[in-house]
């Protein structure tokens, strides 16, 4: 397997902050529950290709922008991504072992904790049910997760080898 | 070529972690007990305020796509039906004039109190809130416009919601549906008085504490009561659809149906219960200001359809 090339971390950013744009694109009520994690996938995609150069810390920055878009309490956002960060600095050399439909598997669990968390957070900070609708972005992004992680690899060798 | 160790960063992810979990708390606390970070997330809203704007592009796109590329007798029909429509309001509002004229007299008469007019300033939707368990909506004007946390807004139907969040130039709405919000009401047909508090559904809302025997009818209006200080009293609310009277349980249950277009309204009025500072603010935008063409439309019609043609359009609220 050829080396993947290393993507400036400029880029990096570009595609996280179209991410966010799509995260946070308006859509239809009812559709609502539906939209994938755009922001959470990308995020864990460039957590396990460049570990040492995304982690904690840019998760922690992007949730800030995310709260302020989304006008959730400061901090919530930035908290599930951080922890989402670890969670990958955790298992990505297990990760890149595994084959696509078993790293989807791992997206799933790894989306569904934080989903989870922020779930929790949300019913520290006011008057707020879990329901199960949570798990359904996560179920979306899983199914994505190949097309994206193969998309993007082929991205990355066409554009910066 | 130099090789490098596979765990190389060891137990560093573990102390950012705690380091932003740390902050994140810290954030969260501050953000919920203190007021003054309103302050601080208004200058950080500017921040995120291309990204904002990126997001409003393809809707913007699409209604101007609609616009240019709709054919030109769709966009005659409208127009015909805009001019009807503007002159029944037009007429509706001479018989107001006449009505609030009197409405003070009789006032005077009376040695009650006289309403005093509220002042408002137009806004128009940005984005609405992409998040499925809240019912928030972003509009375009901000504390350079006057506005401020707690204040009502009113779509051309009814009662909308308040202000949450204020940053320069946009500010935060939560929508009546949402299931933290609560306000004063009373019954327009015989003025009991009541809390009307969201169901988190745009289409429903919760009248809470009614007792059985209260007069409360489906169809009944519920209009804002003023008595919370927060919203002016009289604007139209909401409309009961369902009572049940449940034997087990301590009080009715009482649904009721917002009359503002939650879902569908893109231009909406921000009240201003307290009169302004200044006077000279800009009520109408350029985008509803009347142009020459359109009074002059307007006369034309009037000479072609006589007012008096239907009575059923002109009846007053």
């Amino acid at each position: 397997m050829a080396k993947a090339p290393v993507v400036p971390l400029i880029m990096v950013w570009f595609t996280l902050l179209f991410a966010l744009c799509l995260q946070v694109m308006p859509l239809a009520e009812g559709w609502q529950v539906y939209r994938p994690e755009w922001l959470g996938l990308l995020f864990i995609y460039w957590c396990m290709r460049a570990p040492d150069r995304v982690g904690v810390f840019h998760g922690f920055v992007l949730g800030l922008l995310l709260d302020l878009i989304e006008g959730v309490p400061l901090g919530q956002n930035a908290l599930t991504l951080s922890v989402l960060a670890f969670l990958c600095a955790l298992v990505y050399t297990r990760f890149r072992t595994y084959s696509l439909v078993q790293q989807a598997l791992l997206v799933l669990v790894l989306l569904g904790l934080v989903q989870l968390l922020e779930q929790w957070v949300r019913t520290l900070s006011g008057d707020f049910s879990i329901h199960l609708a949570f798990l359904i972005p996560s179920f979306i992004s899983a199914v994505l997760w190949p097309w994206l992680a193969t998309m993007f690899l082929a991205l990355e060798r066409r554009l910066f080898s | 070529m130099i090789i490098k160790p596979l765990f190389s960063h060891g137990a560093l992810p573990g102390y950012r972690l705690f380091f932003c979990v740390l902050a994140a708390s810290a954030l969260m606390f501050v953000d919920q007990r203190f007021t003054r970070m309103e302050a601080v997330r208004a200058q950080l809203s500017m921040v995120v305020a291309p990204v904002q704007w990126v997001v409003s592009l393809p809707s913007d796109l699409l209604s101007w796509g609609t616009v240019t590329l709709s054919d030109h007798q769709a966009l005659l029909d409208e127009n015909q039906r805009l001019r009807e429509q503007m002159l029944t309001l037009s007429h509706r509002g001479q018989r107001i004039a006449s009505l609030v004229s009197e409405n003070a007299e009789l006032r005077r008469l009376l040695n009650a109190a006289e309403y005093r007019e509220v002042d408002f300033i137009s806004t128009e939707l940005i984005s609405l809130d992409n998040d499925p368990f809240s019912h928030q909506m972003v509009i375009d004007r901000g504390h350079r416009n006057g506005v401020y946390v707690g204040q009502p807004l009113i779509d051309a139907f009814g009662l909308v919601g308040q202000v949450t969040a204020v940053s320069a130039y946009s500010s935060r709405v939560l929508l009546l549906g949402d299931a933290s919000h609560a306000l004063p009401v009373r019954i327009n047909r015989n003025g009991l008085r009541y809390i009307v508090q969201g169901s988190g559904n745009y289409d429903a809302l919760d009248v809470l504490h009614v007792p059985d025997t209260a007069d409360v009818r489906e169809g009944d209006l519920l209009t804002t009561s003023g008595l919370a200080g927060r919203f002016p009293a009289g604007y139209p609310v909401a409309r009961v659809t369902s009572v049940v009277h449940d034997p087990g349980e301590p009080f009715a249950q009482v649904r009721a149906e917002p009359l503002a277009r939650l879902q569908r309204s893109r231009y909406f009025l921000l009240l201003f219960p307290q009169p302004l500072p200044y006077a000279e603010i800009a009520i109408w935008d350029d985008s509803f200001a009347l142009s020459y063409e359109t009074l002059q439309s307007v006369l034309q019609i009037n000479g072609l359809f006589p007012l008096s043609a239907d009575p059923s359009t002109m009846e007053l609220p």
